[in-house]
């Protein structure tokens, strides 16, 4: 599968470098045609057809591109997947119903549906995905004709069958499978087991099968984004349904807009409490439209939307406490979940006590929706012995103090000198040395001072003068209120 | 366990003041500015806004913090990056886990952040910080920032520093410096103490200049008093009102 932009009967070349020499990688059907292969110097090939256009292969763009038409095939089934570089495997179970239509009918309209957008498929549909792969690669109708390279072992268990006379996978299939397991292994019986529809294998998805889906096919595509919110509102009350048959509230909504042209656009909303009120998950999507840098855009129409809830939880039923002071304000949790959907979620924090030594270790920003932790209560009868804002690296001041561990008299900083009227230290904290063996660092005496304009600072001075520095400095860590 | 029961004691600005205030210059559902004298006073006049909205709190509703900040932390300007630290807001009597802090990228959204969190209603108040001129912030922004606060009966603290007072729809706006503190003993510095000066009152008396230091344990401010015995009992305690019509009477 090549991207149609050549015209489907031009012959072109796509080429690599590969040990010097320029080879051929894949060829379009008409080169196929001219009796070139893949896998030729490109030397060799012009020599046969001088005027081969050759292009550079790109394998990364190739995937993406494969990746691109998996998402748009999620239009059939969320359960779609890759394999190799050249296909994709749909598992259909179960979505015929809400297809409106059987196996055959879903093959041609997936192929039409390609062959519009300009690619050309194979397409099989069997019980297994080894055996529809096989039928699609090898363009067999049956499973018996299929050739013993179906199988996928190496080109040394496929001469060595074929040098039995076994030559296709009816042959195979009629004899008892021990002296054949024997002879070529554990593998073998299960490749076999895989194509012959005896043995069903699970794909992986290329996305993450949510748990909760609900969807909504439009046989006329959406051309503008002004009922979307609508159509969100009434899915996300399907979705409720499911949910409080459940108990469970979603914790993160997405909507998969499937445009007609194969594009999907996704919007997700995270929020800080299990949701299931359509109006709230409404509020969270309008939040998230209006956000986007990039605005939806409808193109030709979007014909189908997807609501998947890939993260819930339980939800408890609770009720208020009696005891419990009820200011009748609302609930912040709403408001904190559109801030973090409009702004990002790391915007919005709490701050949470850390039990370490270091005072900038002592406390983290924590994510709103985490249990508040109770805090040190401070001293009593004490001034605030903490700054309310810290420096970030502490800011290197000049000092003038009495050595070897006076405190500070006057200090200089940003340009300005400040006359030292109130101090209080020092408050000597030593390295964390209990933490790990090697870990040695000098000591701080914090002093909590006052300048002659009254504006409170928090210096220390880092490392004791003589024992552990010969000119300790000083810097400046945060400053009072 | 923090206790922040007992700095629900509504207390007020007025009864430091030397003459005594007919009511609270503080109403809960107005916009009041905060300006730092110099760009030092930064921390004293947030420091400041902070107390008032611990002040104006009824039950543990919590208070929302909105500042400018690089989001991903290390931004290496030139200036000197400082962050709140939560065991200091601790220390000043402002329970951390009732803090919920949002840290914009620039200051339309901080705006419209403001108007959104002010418009809930669901925090006791709301503390906005911004520095330098913040041409963002005229008189369109503080008005529906008025309006907002008047409907959901949230307190809006303006905090700013670095910049002149431009006009604006705040309901009070405030001077505010660090002062120097009561020592303790062996000359410690002591609560703080801040200088403030009312700029402007809508509809009602103005220029009026005082000193109040915090005290902690009371949850209350008071008047500095070099050699006070603490806990004297001779400041009162006066309920923040909810206004009546005394302060809206007019904009500016």
């Amino acid at each position: 599968m090549r991207e149609g932009a050549a015209p489907p009967d031009a012959a072109f070349a796509l080429i690599a470098k590969q040990r010097g020499a320029q080879r051929i990688m894949a060829l379009s059907p008409a080169a196929l045609a001219l009796g070139l292969s893949a896998g030729m110097m490109l030397a060799d090939a012009r020599a046969l057809e001088p005027d081969l256009p050759a292009l550079e292969h790109r394998p990364a763009a190739d995937h993406a591109l494969l990746l691109r038409i998996v998402e748009s095939c999620e239009r059939y089934t969320p359960m779609v997947a890759p394999d190799r570089d050249d296909a994709l495997v749909l598992d259909l179970t179960g979505c015929f119903d809400s297809l409106g239509m059987d196996e055959d009918a879903v093959r041609r309209d997936l192929v039409t549906w390609l062959a519009r957008r300009g690619f050309r498929a194979l397409a099989a549909c069997a019980g297994t995905p080894d055996a529809a792969l096989a039928l699609a690669r090898f363009g067999k109708s049956t499973l018996r004709e299929l050739p013993v390279a179906a199988l996928g072992l190496g080109d040394d268990a496929h001469l060595a069958l074929k040098r039995a006379g076994l030559r296709t996978l009816g042959q195979l299939a009629d004899r008892p499978r021990a002296p054949l397991a024997a002879r070529f292994g554990k593998a073998m019986s299960i490749a076999l087991a895989h194509l012959l529809e005896e043995q069903d294998r699970r794909i992986t998805p290329h996305r993450t099968l949510p748990p909760i889906w609900v969807e909504q096919r439009f046989a006329e595509p959406m051309a503008t984004v002004k009922p979307l919110l609508g159509v969100i509102e009434w899915l996300a009350g399907q979705a409720r349904d499911v949910l409080v048959a459940r108990g469970r509230g979603g914790r993160r909504y997405e909507v998969s807009l499937f445009r007609t042209d194969g594009h999907v656009a996704r919007l997700a909303v995270d929020s800080g409490l299990p949701l299931r009120e359509p109006a709230d998950v409404v509020r969270l999507f309008r939040e998230r439209i209006e956000s986007l840098a990039d605005p939806l855009d409808p193109g030709f129409g979007y014909d189908l939307l997807r609501l998947a809830v890939p993260l819930h939880e339980d939800v408890s039923e609770g009720q208020d406490r009696l005891d419990e002071e009820n200011s009748g304000k609302p609930d912040l949790a709403p408001l904190l979940d559109r801030l973090q959907v409009r702004f990002g979620a790391e915007c919005v924090h709490r701050f949470a006590p850390r039990d370490e030594h270091l005072p900038e270790y002592a406390d983290r920003l924590v994510p709103p929706a985490s249990i508040p932790q109770p805090w040190p209560q401070p001293e009593a009868g004490e001034p605030p012995l903490r700054p309310l804002f810290l420096f970030d690296p502490p800011q290197p001041v000049t000092v003038l103090a009495e050595v070897p561990d006076g405190p500070p008299r006057r200090f200089g900083w940003q340009g300005r000198q400040h006359r030292v009227v109130r101090q209080e230290g020092p408050e000597r904290l030593a390295y964390p040395w209990w933490k790990t063996v090697e870990a040695t660092g000098p000591t701080r005496d914090y002093y909590r001072i006052e300048d002659s304009d009254g504006r409170r600072f928090w210096l220390f001075r880092h490392g004791l003068y003589g024992s552990e520095k010969a000119d300790p400095r000083w810097y400046l860590h945060g400053v009072f209120a | 366990m923090f206790d922040s029961s007992r700095l629900q004691l509504a207390a007020n600005l007025a009864q430091a003041s030397p003459d005594g205030w007919p009511e609270s210059p503080l109403q809960q559902d107005g916009v009041h500015e905060f300006y730092a004298a110099t760009e030092q006073d930064g921390g004293a006049a947030l420091a400041l806004a902070l107390l008032c909205a611990v002040q104006a709190r009824k039950a543990r509703e919590p208070l929302l913090w909105l500042r400018l900040g690089k989001v991903n932390g290390k931004g290496g300007g030139k200036q000197a990056r400082s962050r709140p630290y939560a065991p200091g807001l601790a220390e000043l009597g402002i329970d951390p886990a009732a803090m919920v802090l949002l840290r914009l990228p620039d200051l339309q959204s901080l705006l419209r952040a403001g108007v959104d969190s002010v418009r809930h209603g669901g925090a006791a108040a709301v503390v906005m910080e911004m520095d330098g001129r913040a041409p963002a912030f005229d008189l369109t922004a503080s008005r529906r920032l008025a309006l907002a606060a008047e409907q959901s009966g949230t307190m809006v603290m303006i905090v700013r520093s670095g910049a002149q007072p431009t006009p604006s729809a705040a309901h009070t706006r405030w001077q505010v410096t660090s002062a120097p503190s009561v020592p303790l003993p062996a000359n410690a510095p002591g609560d703080p103490v801040f200088d403030v000066t009312l700029l402007r009152r809508r509809g009602g008396r103005e220029g009026l200049n005082l000193q109040l230091e915090w005290n902690r344990e009371q949850g209350t401010f008071r008047k500095p008093m070099l050699g006070h015995a603490p806990l004297s009992g001779g400041h009162l305690s006066l309920p923040a009102v909810r206004t009546g019509d005394a302060g809206r009477r007019s904009a500016a």
